[in-house]
């Protein structure tokens, strides 16, 4: 155990934590911003099934990073597109459907993979950018300055997300349809374009966070994302539907997997003890749900189609 | 309805004498419309699919139907890969009638199943007129226990089930994967995870007939017949579709709410562990395996038996049929590479897309079947 607690050694996993992070955080600012327009999608993990393998795929054919970025999140907004018509037009129920999406993601990457690509073929993902001197600072070179872009990109729209959500004119009108449609209806509010826009926009951020997982690890492989993005859905209500506790639950979650990588890396847990510790960030998860389900409230009207008729 | 006979109305209401005898005609199919439609749909969706990877649609599902049902061995294979769904379906049907989402049915099979391997572990020599109903058992507590405790979560504590049920679907995966490493795994073996051959006495016999189909086919309907009893024949049903229709009304009418949600769960769950059981049971290995992750060994039975319940209407009876329909799927997938080289994954992706599509139209369902009503109704005015 104390191999684990040098100095080098807590800063690579901090760092690679970070790293992790980033697709929870990308997919589940996403969510947070549909969900505060009153629509769940619970099939973010099958965008991000479906962005992750338009990354790969482009990336492959192209050997260009920045048009496998542009794909998946073309891709997140195609399903946003399909969900905003399930939800809003059709008033699908939207737990339900998001395991339509979610089925239909999985099957469709897995189908699409063998067909088209068939033995995995490594791709040149991500590298960490040099920032000169910055990066080759002792112990914060490492943990802050060593990322890649679609890291920065991430934790940047935290407080991006935040100001969108509360000092635009748009944030106000998606909390509004959120909250209390009928009323923003009454005002003026175009209730189901609003939502729309709010899912449109977090498909593609969960299309970017399945990009962004594809491109880190090079790889793409069936069921890629295995449980992420249920995770991200999870961590709009660790985050209380702030952005702020959307990243900190990001963050929790990516050092989490990080430790337990590390720990077997090290050779600390050894054999079947690390799929026990692979169960920690579920668990957590559940722990927190039952902490913080009395506290705080969802949007009033999260998962209430809107009809003006009724 | 009518007083008169139509013939005797006036002339200007005999058009809608004819919509409302129309209306009232096509009552009966609203209810068929949903399924059909969604089929159809998500037929059409799979033959742009195999249109744009050069094959055939129509010889691709050719191959599909001749896999999944052209004869007796195929029969049984569909019927052996539908137990599951059904199994899975009648406790979704459970849990979606008292307005409980579970999503956990993956896990909730694991569990059974480990509950089912480890009783039939420790009951080695019982015979198998014993071990066979033991190990069903077994597996309904499993799966019943995995789901009581979103179910409770839910009811006590205001957790979201969605959101619990597929963590503890997580936690499944892993402590699966766990004991097939370390506690059950086979006595020698060192890589595959798997246990040694398990009791034969728990074996569930096979059906005379010289297919695989075993008695897991007639658990299946017996649990689909007493899925129906219980949600539309006993106290305890009516409660819970009570409470799945308006929890504040039944609340207020004295019923219990909290409880019957943890108890919608875990019957839930239980039908699932039962799915779990009849897997490693009924599977020609007789072992439990956890190579090639759990998905390979539930085959994803907790989602698809979701679609299966939804494509029969949420009713435990008609979710057995639909069932063998996606079983046929899923069999015949197989078949349709071999023959078109197109992937089987390509059923998974047509299960989700009939998902939404039966969930989407569920709108034009109701507004069909209110456009029935108050057709027929006005037409008994006239």
């Amino acid at each position: 155990m104390s191999d684990f607690f040098t100095v080098s050694v807590l800063v690579a996993t901090l760092a690679s934590g970070i790293r992790l992070a980033t697709p929870f955080l990308l997919s589940a600012l996403g969510e947070t911003i549909g969900q505060r327009a009153g629509v769940l999608n619970l099939g973010v993990e099958g965008v991000m099934l479906i962005g992750a393998y338009a990354a790969y795929i482009t990336a492959l054919r192209t050997g260009s990073v920045v048009a496998g970025v542009i794909a998946a999140m073309a891709a997140g907004a195609a399903m946003g597109v399909v969900y905003a018509f399930i939800t809003v037009v059709m008033h699908a129920t939207q737990g339900i459907s998001g395991i339509g999406i979610f089925l239909f993601g999985l099957g469709f990457t897995d189908l699409l993979f063998r067909q088209q690509v068939g033995t995995p073929v490594p791709i040149d993902g991500l590298r960490g950018l040099d920032m000169g001197g910055l990066s080759d600072l002792p112990v914060v070179g490492e943990l802050f300055f060593q990322h890649s872009v679609l890291t920065y990109v991430a934790f940047a729209l935290v407080p991006v997300v935040w100001f969108a959500m509360n000092r635009t004119t748009f944030g106000l009108n998606v909390r509004a349809v959120g909250e209390t449609p009928e009323a923003a209806d009454t005002l003026g509010v175009r209730v189901n374009v609003v939502r729309t826009q709010a899912i449109i926009i977090g498909n593609v951020m969960a299309g970017l966070a399945g990009g962004t997982l594809a491109l880190d690890v090079g790889i793409f492989q069936q069921n890629l994302t295995s449980g992420q993005g249920f995770i991200a859905v999870a961590l709009v209500y660790f985050g209380a539907w702030r952005s702020s506790g959307v990243m900190a639950g990001a963050l929790l979650f990516g050092v989490v997997s990080s430790t337990v990588l590390q720990l077997k890396t090290l050779g600390i847990i050894v054999g079947a003890n690390s799929t026990i510790a692979a169960m920690a960030p579920a668990i957590l998860t559940i722990v927190v749900l039952v902490l913080v389900s009395r506290r705080i409230g969802a949007p009033s009207a999260l998962t209430v189609p809107f009809d003006r008729d009724n | 309805m009518a007083r008169t006979a139509p013939e005797a109305d006036d002339t200007d209401a005999s058009g809608d004498v004819a919509v409302s005898r129309l209306a009232r005609l096509m009552r009966p199919f609203v209810g068929v419309a949903v399924p059909a439609f969604a089929a159809v749909a998500a037929l059409l969706v799979g033959a742009v699919m195999l249109l744009a990877f050069g094959a055939n649609p129509l010889v691709a599902y050719g191959e599909l139907v001749t896999g999944a049902f052209g004869s007796a061995d195929n029969l049984a294979d569909t019927a052996v890969r539908a137990m599951p769904l059904a199994l899975v379906g009648v406790g979704i049907c459970i849990a979606f009638r008292t307005d409980v989402i579970n999503i956990g049915g993956e896990g909730q099979i694991i569990l059974g199943a480990i509950a089912a391997t480890v009783t039939s572990m420790a009951f080695d020599d019982v015979p198998r007129v014993l071990l066979v109903p033991m190990v069903i058992v077994a597996g309904a507590i499993g799966g019943g226990f995995w789901g009581a405790i979103p179910g409770a979560l839910k009811a006590y504590a205001g957790v979201n089930e969605i959101l619990s049920t597929i963590m503890m679907n997580l936690v499944a995966f892993h402590f699966l994967s766990f004991l097939l490493q370390d506690l059950l795994i086979e006595p020698g073996a060192i890589k595959i995870q798997q246990t040694r051959r398990l009791s034969p006495n728990a074996d569930l016999p096979l059906l005379p007939g010289g297919t695989r189909l075993h008695i897991g086919v007639l658990i299946a309907i017996l649990v689909a017949v007493l899925g129906y009893l219980l949600l539309f024949r006993s106290a305890l049903g009516m409660r819970l579709r009570a409470v799945g229709h308006n929890p504040d009304a039944s609340q207020y009418a004295g019923m219990a709410v909290k409880k019957s949600v943890t108890q919608a769960l875990a019957f839930s769950g239980a039908c699932c562990g039962i799915a779990g059981a009849v897997l490693v049971f009924g599977s020609e290995s007789h072992r439990l395996i956890g190579e090639g992750g759990a998905a390979a060994f539930t085959q994803n039975a907790g989602f698809n038996g979701i679609v299966a319940a939804l494509f029969g209407a949420l009713h435990p009876i008609f979710t057995v049929p639909a069932s063998f329909l996606f079983g046929g799927m899923l069999t015949g997938g197989s078949d349709m590479q071999r023959a078109v080289q197109v992937p089987a994954a390509l059923v998974v992706a047509l299960n989700g897309v009939v998902v939404v599509f039966v969930v989407g139209s569920l709108r034009l369902r109701d507004r069909l079947r209110t456009w029935a009503g108050e057709v027929s109704s006005y037409g008994g005015r006239a």
